[in-house]
C-alpha cells in the first residue's frame, strides 16, 4: 500500500496556487447540488477544479432556464479545451476533451 | 422564370408550423415557406425580405396575433394576410376582418378542410397584387380604375385611402373630382400625392355635397397629369438610387446575417453594458443580452482558472431552439437557431454568420 501511496502522493497533484496542470480528458457526473457522483478524470486533476467546472455548468443551465431556454446540452469551446455537458434532471454529465488530443 | 411566392407562417407551436409547412409545400405554385414562432421574429423577417403572404395564429404569448396584424397591415399594406386559428369567437373574426385580413380560417382538422385550405391559399396567391399594385376593397383594382369607375358612373362619394399609416381622401361629386387632402396637402397636390401610393386599402364614404371644390381639372386630365408627375419623380428616384446594390446605412448589419438559413434571432452586444446593442428577431433583447453577458463573463473566468485559453464559442441546444455565441473583436455575436438544426449544422451556420459578420 505504501508503494501506491507514493504514486498518489500530494506532491504529484499540482496546487491551485501555481504550476502547470494538464488539461484532462474524461467525463464526470454531478448532481443538482454540485456533488460529484462519478468521474473518469485522472486523479491528478484537482478536485477543486472539477467542482468549479460543475458549478459553472450547472449555473449556465439554470441561467438559460430562467431565460426561458431550457438547454439540454451545451458545448463550450475554449482554445485548448472543449467541454460538453448534458443536462440530467438538474444535474449533468460533463465531458472534457483537450484539443491537443484531437486527431487531424 | 417567375420567382416563387413567399409565405411566412406564424404560430407559437412548433409542431403546427412543421405541419403547415408540409401542407403548403404541396401547393401547385410551390411557394417558398418560412416560419416564425413569435410575432417579433415575424415582423423582423418581414422587414428583412419581401413576402407575398402571412399566415398567422391569433392566440400567442407575449405579442398576440391581433397586435401582429395591426402592425403588419399598417407597414405592409400589400401583404396578403390569412388568420388561421383555433379561436372561433365571432368577435375575433370580425376584429381580424376589420384589420384588413384576407381570410379568417379555423385551423383545419380533416383532410377535406386541409384541401379546401390549400385551394384558398393557392387562389389568394394567384391574385398577384405586388407587381401591379392594387387597392383592397374592390378586388385589387388600381386607384386609376377606382377613380375612373366613380367618375364614369357619375357617382358622388368620398374615397378614403390608407397606405402604411398615411391617410388620404378624394371627393368625387357627380363624376368629377372635387377635392383631395392628405398629410397637410390639399387640392391637386394632395391628389397627386395619393396617386403615387401603389398599394393600400380604401373605403367609400357617403358624399359631402357641401364640400367646396378645389380641383377644376377634368378627371382624365388629372389622371394624366398625376401619371406624368409620378413618372418624373420615379425617374429622379431611380437616378438617385445607388447602382451597386449596397444596403442603405440605416439598415442593421444583422439583417444581412438573418438571411442565413436556420437563423431565428441575432444579437450583437458589447461586454460594456453602457454601449447600445443591436438585435434582430428578439421581442425583448435586454434580458437575453444580460444573460449572454453574464454567461460569457463566468465562462471566461472558468477558462482562465483552467488555463484552457479563450472562450471561442458557446453552443446550447434545447427542444425550442438552439443558441450560440462567439466573440468577434469588441462584439459578442449571439444567434438563435431553429431547433431542427443538428449540432453540426449549428456549428456550420454560426461559422457562416461569423464569416459574414467579419466581412
Amino acid at each position: 500500500m505504501g508503494l501506491l501511496d507514493i504514486f498518489s502522493s500530494k506532491s504529484e497533484t499540482p496546487s491551485s496556487g501555481g504550476g502547470l496542470t494538464r488539461l484532462p480528458s474524461g467525463s464526470f457526473t454531478v448532481d443538482a447540488k454540485g456533488h460529484i457522483l462519478t468521474s473518469t478524470l485522472p486523479q491528478a486533476f484537482p478536485a477543486g477544479q472539477v467542482k468549479e467546472i460543475a458549478s459553472h455548468i450547472l449555473e449556465t443551465f439554470k441561467g438559460a432556464q430562467k431565460e426561458g431556454l431550457p438547454l439540454s446540452e451545451i458545448n463550450l469551446h475554449f482554445s485548448a479545451l472543449k467541454i460538453t455537458a448534458r443536462e440530467l434532471r438538474g444535474g449533468a454529465i460533463i465531458f472534457l476533451a483537450p484539443h491537443a488530443l484531437k486527431r487531424p | 422564370m417567375t420567382t416563387p411566392n413567399k409565405i411566412l407562417l406564424l404560430d407559437d407551436e412548433e409542431d403546427l408550423l412543421d405541419l403547415y409547412r408540409e401542407v403548403l409545400a404541396q401547393l401547385p405554385s410551390q411557394p417558398e415557406i418560412q416560419t416564425s414562432n413569435s410575432g417579433a421574429r415575424a415582423i423582423a423577417l418581414l422587414e428583412s425580405e419581401p413576402f407575398n403572404m402571412l399566415i398567422s395564429d391569433l392566440n400567442m404569448p407575449k405579442m398576440d396575433g391581433l397586435q401582429v396584424l395591426s402592425i403588419v397591415r399598417r407597414k405592409y399594406p400589400q401583404l396578403r394576410i390569412v388568420v388561421m386559428t383555433s379561436v372561433v369567437d365571432e368577435q375575433y373574426r370580425s376584429r381580424a376582418y376589420a384589420m384588413g385580413v384576407d381570410l379568417f380560417w379555423e385551423k383545419p382538422g380533416t383532410a377535406q378542410e386541409i384541401k379546401l385550405f390549400q385551394e384558398c391559399i393557392e387562389s389568394l396567391l394567384g391574385r398577384e397584387v405586388q407587381q401591379a399594385g392594387g387597392f383592397r376593397g374592390v378586388q385589387s383594382k388600381s386607384l386609376v380604375d377606382i377613380i375612373q369607375l366613380e367618375c364614369l358612373s357619375q357617382s358622388s362619394s368620398i374615397l378614403k385611402i390608407t397606405n402604411a399609416g398615411r391617410e388620404g381622401k378624394i371627393w368625387v361629386q357627380n363624376g368629377e373630382v372635387f377635392d383631395a387632402i392628405t398629410e397637410g396637402l390639399s387640392g391637386e397636390r394632395a391628389f397627386k400625392e395619393i396617386f403615387g401610393w401603389k398599394t393600400g386599402s380604401f373605403e367609400i364614404l357617403p358624399p359631402e355635397p357641401a364640400r367646396t371644390r378645389t380641383i377644376f381639372n377634368s378627371y382624365q386630365g388629372l389622371l394624366l397629369d398625376s401619371a406624368q408627375a409620378l413618372d418624373e419623380s420615379q425617374g429622379t428616384a431611380d437616378s438617385n438610387r445607388p447602382s451597386n446594390g449596397e444596403t442603405p446605412p440605416s439598415v442593421s448589419p444583422l439583417v444581412a446575417l438573418s438571411r442565413v438559413e436556420g437563423v431565428e434571432f441575432l444579437l450583437a452586444l458589447s461586454m460594456d453594458e453602457a454601449k447600445p446593442l443591436d438585435s434582430w428577431g428578439l421581442e425583448n433583447a435586454e434580458p437575453t443580452s444580460k444573460w449572454v453577458r453574464h454567461t460569457i463573463k463566468k465562462l471566461r473566468g472558468l477558462g482562465e482558472k483552467l488555463q484552457a485559453g479563450e472562450l471561442t464559442q458557446f453552443e446550447g441546444f434545447s427542444l425550442q431552439r438552439h443558441i450560440a455565441f462567439a466573440t468577434r473583436g469588441e462584439t459578442e455575436l449571439c444567434a438563435g437557431f431553429k431547433r431542427t438544426l443538428s449540432a453540426e449544422q449549428v456549428r456550420e451556420t454560426m461559422k457562416a454568420i461569423l464569416n459574414k459578420w467579419a466581412s
